[in-house]
């Protein structure tokens, strides 16, 4: 592929996500817009129900139907609007175009097939060759991701493995089609401390050495800062702040990002008096009007429950508020 | 240590899991869940439970609360009443007789139970959703036979406006499927502190929740043990929270206590080898920051039939000849009250 480092290779425009019950209709994603250069990280965060699963799975046209719809707005990968797209067609995008790893490996992995079979399936979908060439595929893309001795791991069915592993035989199915577009959603939420850190080295190293975006998906302010390049803070169903990942932990713009930054306790450095945010997050049946974080923000003003807060560019990043703070 | 007597004193506390092999084969041998684990806890104050799942940190919770039975060791408890200013506290001796609570039965272990109480992990299912907030914050008086009708929903008023959930009387009514996340955990608190315990075992309480909201569980509960003079127990993976949260640390790895100290202490000199991987795996939230290469091999095992010697030798990148020829190393105090259980440090 003949496509330079640093150029946009998705685009998300105005996307809107809607899911339709009998009496109400929650706008889980709504009207948010970024893009993605290739060979970059872009992180996504935000707390449980801001939306950004949904924003990860309309992308594939995974929203679960019928209740959930992509009600407006376009999602181009390399210029082609995945929104138009067939299912037919969308399968040719899925696990090769775009993969996806989820949060957890428990579930995404089917217990009864052993996870030969699982990577041989996905395979199988782009090389059309005998199941020896397929097997030893399987056993390099396990490899890849640092399996001990991958010949006899690929008997192995779901149970006989650890947590780390599983997600690494994920990481593996996902990667093994050489997609152009990983989305991470939380990898390693599951997992304990020390598997986290190897998982994250070998994701960096992994999508270093192919040269692949990804989209990380966490609520985990200390892994964003870790493995992305940009951030986008969302809430309520929209983006709030968008820039690069030093800028925006440095300076943030936006109210609700810098108290997600301030109360994340950490194990470094002074230790800092606990703070919270105090409130929960809107109900997205029907959000707040005007700012959706103004029940909860400091800077509140009148202005700010009224009107949709205009967009604020400064230090390279942008965000959606009327009272942008420092 | 500031605090003079202890009010819990765990001794050589262990608890083995029989693994069958079939349904007459009889065990086939036993997980090690929690092995020969030594502490005291002191009133007022919180000692935070750390290490990774499976660990047996969880086990020893329910141990203390006499969840589970031990296998063996002595679980020390001493009857005092709750001290800062005029939390009365009817009927109990204010310099209690230690009693091993280990093997209490009857009329006295539903004494000890007024003592001691647990606050669990998940708030969707640490409550029963047929029964309203009311009921179940009221039920441990019920069961205890405390006051009167008027009285308890005079206390349960009273909890809700402690634990933040307020007005309390638009609370008092409510079904669990009616609050978030958060404001179950505070009902979950609410319960456990009704009956004024000593202790309380909170296990990962936080752990299910968004960090703007777990911080506000984690104020809350500092405040009150601060107020009321509660003793916490503090289960949990997560070292920044066992930070502010707790005064001492112990780490765990497979059932034992590897590392103990005071927490800022602990966080500035880890000893222990394993210790050390534990805290430079922690992500830290600051763009560029390079950490410490985590030296550590392998993976975490089942501590089933463990070998007679150091349960983290096969993982440990300093481990020399002693540490596979000499049984666990014992917990020592390398000075400060700083204790570890290493032969290469």
């Amino acid at each position: 592929m003949a496509i330079a480092q640093g150029e946009v290779i998705l685009e998300v425009n105005d996307l809107r996500t809607y899911f339709y019950t009998r009496t109400s209709v929650v706008k889980a994603v709504d009207g948010i817009s970024f893009n993605l250069r290739q060979g970059e990280t872009l992180g996504i965060v935000g707390e449980s129900g801001c939306g950004k699963t949904m924003t990860a799975l309309s992308l594939l046209q995974l929203v679960p139907k019928p209740a959930g719809r992509i009600v407006g707005g376009e999602i181009l990968l390399h210029g082609e609007d995945l929104v138009q797209k067939s299912e037919a067609e969308m399968r040719q995008v899925r696990g090769q175009k775009i993969s996806m790893i989820l949060q957890d490996p428990q579930t995404s992995l089917n217990p009864v097939f052993n996870i030969g079979n699982q990577l041989m399936e996905s395979l199988a979908l782009t090389h059309k060759e005998g199941r020896k060439n397929l097997l030893q595929r399987a056993v390099d893309s396990l490899r890849q991701v640092n399996v001990a001795a991958p010949e006899r791991r690929l008997e192995d069915f779901p149970h006989q493995m650890s947590g780390g592993m599983k997600q690494r035989v994920v990481g593996a199915i996902a990667m093994s089609l050489e997609p152009d577009i990983i989305i991470a959603d939380e990898p390693t939420t599951a997992l304990d401390v020390i598997v986290q850190d190897r998982i994250l080295r070998q994701i960096k190293e992994i999508q270093t050495d192919l040269n692949m975006s990804m989209i990380y998906i966490t609520h985990d302010i200390a892994v964003v800062a870790e493995v992305t390049d940009r951030i986008g803070v969302m809430y309520a169903g929209k983006l709030v702040e968008l820039g690069s990942t030093a800028d925006v932990f440095e300076r943030p713009i936006h109210p609700y990002t810098k108290a997600l930054l301030s109360v994340f306790p950490s194990i470094r450095g002074e230790k800092r008096p606990l703070t919270t945010l105090g409130g929960e997050p809107p109900n997205l049946v029907d959000p707040p009007t005007g700012c959706r974080f103004h029940p909860r923000c400091p800077y509140a003003t009148a202005i700010c429950q009224q009107e949709e807060p205009p967009i604020v560019v400064r230090d390279g990043h942008w965000a959606a508020c009327w009272n942008p703070v420092g | 240590m500031n605090s003079p007597s202890p009010i819990v004193q765990v001794d050589g506390l262990t608890k083995l899991f029989p693994v069958s092999k079939s349904l007459f084969g009889g065990p086939k041998g036993y997980i090690h869940a929690v092995d020969g684990v030594s502490f005291d806890l002191y009133p007022g104050q919180t000692l935070g439970l750390v290490g990774e799942s499976g660990c047996g940190k969880t086990t020893i919770g329910k141990l203390l609360v006499k969840l589970q039975e031990p296998t063996s060791g002595r679980i020390l408890f001493r009857d005092t009443g709750r001290e800062p200013n005029g939390a009365e506290e009817d009927g109990a001796k204010v310099d209690g007789e230690f009693d091993d609570i280990s093997q209490t039965k009857g009329q006295q272990l539903k004494d000890f139970r007024r003592k001691v109480q647990m606050i669990f992990q998940d708030p969707y299912e640490s409550m029963n959703p047929r029964r309203t907030i009311f009921d179940t914050i009221a039920e441990p008086l019920l069961v205890q036979g405390i006051g009167n009708s008027l009285d308890r929903l005079d206390r349960v008023t009273k909890l809700l406006e402690l634990v933040g959930l307020t007005p309390p009387a638009t609370m008092l009514f409510r079904y669990p499927h009616e609050l978030s996340g958060g404001q179950r955990q505070r009902v979950a608190i609410a319960r456990a502190l009704i009956i004024e315990p000593s202790f309380v075992v909170a296990d990962e309480p936080t752990s299910m929740l968004d960090v703007s909201i777990s911080t506000g569980i984690m104020m809350l509960m500092l405040d009150l043990s601060q107020r009321l003079g509660v003793t916490y127990l503090y289960i949990t993976h997560d070292l920044a929270v066992a930070r502010y949260m707790c005064q001492r640390i112990a780490v765990m790895y497979l059932g034992k206590i590897v590392e103990m100290a005071e927490t800022e202490e602990l966080l500035a000199n880890p000893l222990h080898p394993y210790t050390r991987a534990l805290l430079s795996s922690v992500p830290v939230p600051v763009p560029g920051f390079r950490r410490e290469p985590v030296e550590i091999i392998g993976d975490l095992s089942a501590p089933l039939n463990p070998a007679h010697r150091c349960r983290f030798h096969d993982r440990c990148p300093i481990a020399g000849n002693e540490c596979h020829a000499t049984p666990h190393p014992p917990l020592e105090d390398r000075g400060g009250g700083h204790l570890v259980a290493c032969y290469r440090v």
